[in-house]
């Protein structure tokens, strides 16, 4: 059933300043990486990533990034605390290859993350690009250090790792390493730098995009992209290389509540 | 086999995309007709832009689902944006709405050109004041807003009602004489009420939602029945419709044409090919030749 299940927030990480890790005791057996689900915090609700998933301990993660009134009130909250969840939502990463390079921009590596946990215990190499603003907004990087994941950080102010862009890094490194997949999340534009990287090349990729919300299971087209029409919140979030050539919207323009476009 | 005219429309089929469903965008509107609809109704939309109520707007409970979206669109003028990409291999019918016969006016003047059919939406049960249901729980009301859009366009209309008055008759009655070519029967039922048992809270942001899924397909049955026998107008069938013997009831009970909406969550898009192949199999099985020879034969002795 499509209902909030009212849930306590069993623990909070503070990952940054500005971004949160709220844990909770949830069935993760049939959760999936890139899967998100619905928070509701009795007067709002948005969907948000899933950024762990543990099926042993059944806990999930879902990290979130201070940026509005919403997220202002769910970083409030403490353990003990509760929340509205339904969901997981819409269709996830898959595991495709042997070498996958995964590429996350800010808080979009919440559901890089869950991915890159998911590929380290089925023993499917992959190597992980970190981006953020600066040094202190880097998302990840630390808990990434005890996996044998190979992790690379980029900033934009050149305070840790590579200084630029997660694409113009992305360009070196895939210069010297053969890739079969790359997945990615994070500011769209981002993400269509990484197309048109994948595109020249022609490695196949996942892309988990992001639109306004409101049912969450496919109703009420909301989240409908143009021009293929396709619902982000089923046949989405994470769609591949080739689906995103038919979302001609994308990299261009979102809608918001009302449906009226917006540029990216 | 399965063509049926429409207000003097062709259809190839009698299955509709409901408003409110999949249909904020010419996009997916298109993904649907080329799933199989015989017609798409747009979301409603007013003059004015419109966000809708806070997030949560919908959520399932048995029997289907409430929802308490509250018209968000972006008004006509940036809508028509969307009508123009719209793929004309279907009808497509515009829902609208307003808070006065001027209002629908207004906004079917500026799309009558975009589309077949224009459909009042006198029915929201969870419209801002003076909107939606407040005026098709009227028949004066309802008269009025109908009088006022057939004045303004030649395109047909039809209005869409609510169950939730003491007699539907009545008020369809009155939008048929008001000049109206058609009705569609029923809008969403309630509202309805969902409670967060462990912190006791609503959980729709507007509190009340209308009510729509296969619970609520006996009552719009019951209704398209009554209406039937009452006026000379085509009627629609809506209300939990989720496979073809559902579609057959609705004809039976005198429904020209039904409208899908909330059974898309089920199965998406390819609901409405599913559905009319299972209609046309039926109708092999039990020698129907056409969708006309089915409709209203409920009453017949």
């Amino acid at each position: 059933m499509h209902v909030p299940k009212t849930v306590e927030i069993k623990r909070v990480i503070n990952e940054t300043k500005t971004i949160k890790t709220f844990i909770f005791n949830f069935d993760a057996s049939n959760v999936k990486t890139g899967q998100f689900m619905m928070v509701w915090n009795f007067k709002d609700e948005k969907p948000m990533s899933v950024s762990l998933i543990d099926p042993i301990n059944n806990e999930i993660g879902i990290t979130i990034k201070n940026v509005g009134p919403f997220t202002e009130a769910i970083h409030s909250l403490k353990a003990g605390d509760k929340l509205g969840l339904r969901g997981s939502y819409g269709r996830g990463f898959e595991i495709a290859g042997l070498n996958i390079l995964a590429v996350g921009g800010g808080i979009g590596m919440a559901p890089i993350s869950a991915f890159v946990y998911e590929c380290w215990r089925r023993g499917v190499n992959v190597d992980v690009i970190s981006a953020a603003t600066t040094k202190d907004e880097l998302l990840f990087t630390e808990q990434l250090k005890s996996t044998d994941v190979t992790s690379y950080a980029c900033t934009d102010d050149g305070t840790y790792g590579f200084c630029g862009l997660a694409t113009q890094f992305m360009e070196k490194i895939i210069e010297k390493k053969d890739y079969d997949m790359v997945v990615t999340c994070g500011p769209e534009a981002m993400m269509k730098g990484v197309f048109d990287i994948i595109d020249k090349l022609k490695i196949p990729a996942q892309f988990s995009l992001e639109r306004y919300m409101k049912c969450g299971f496919g109703i009420c087209g909301q989240c409908c992209v143009d021009n293929i029409g396709w619902r982000v919140c089923v046949e989405g979030p994470v769609f591949w290389s080739d689906e995103v050539r038919l979302i001609t919207e994308f990299g261009k323009y979102k809608r918001d509540a009302s449906g009226k476009k917006h540029d990216i | 086999m399965l063509e049926v005219s429409l207000c003097n429309i062709k259809l190839k089929n009698p299955t509709i995309l409901a408003a409110g469903v999949l249909g904020s965008t010419a996009a997916s509107m298109n993904w649907v007709s080329r799933s199989g609809a015989g017609a798409v109704v747009t979301k409603s939309f007013g003059l004015k832009p419109n966000k809708g109520y806070p997030n949560p707007t919908t959520v399932e409970v048995t029997g289907g689902v409430i929802n308490a979206i509250g018209l968000s669109n972006p008004g006509v003028d940036v809508f028509i944006g969307e009508l123009e990409k719209i793929e004309r291999s279907t009808p497509t019918i515009a829902s609208i709405y307003g808070a006065s016969g001027n209002d629908f006016a207004q906004v079917a003047s500026k799309i009558e050109n975009y589309v077949d059919l224009i459909e009042l939406n006198i029915s929201c049960p969870h419209a801002q004041k003076g909107c939606g249901a407040s005026i098709g729980e009227d028949p004066n009301f309802t008269a009025e807003i109908v009088k006022a859009v057939k004045k303004t366009v030649d395109t047909p209309v039809i209005v869409k009602l609510t169950p939730n008055v003491t007699d539907i008759v009545e008020i369809a009655l009155s939008a048929e004489k008001a000049g109206c070519d058609g009705l569609t029967l029923i809008n969403s039922l309630g509202p309805g009420l969902k409670i967060d048992i462990e912190t006791a809270n609503p959980v729709l942001s507007n509190k009340f939602g209308g009510m729509s899924g296969p619970a609520i397909k006996p009552v719009a049955l019951r209704c398209v029945y009554d209406v039937y026998d009452a006026v000379k107008i085509p009627v629609i069938g809506a209300g939990g419709i989720a496979d073809y013997r559902d579609v057959v009831e609705f004809l039976f009970a005198g429904a020209r044409c039904v409208q899908i909406g909330t059974s898309v969550m089920y199965k998406g898009p390819s609901i409405f090919n599913e559905i009319n192949l299972g209609i046309q199999k039926f109708m092999l099985k039990k020698d129907y030749k056409s969708i006309d020879e089915m409709v209203g034969i409920t009453h017949k002795d």
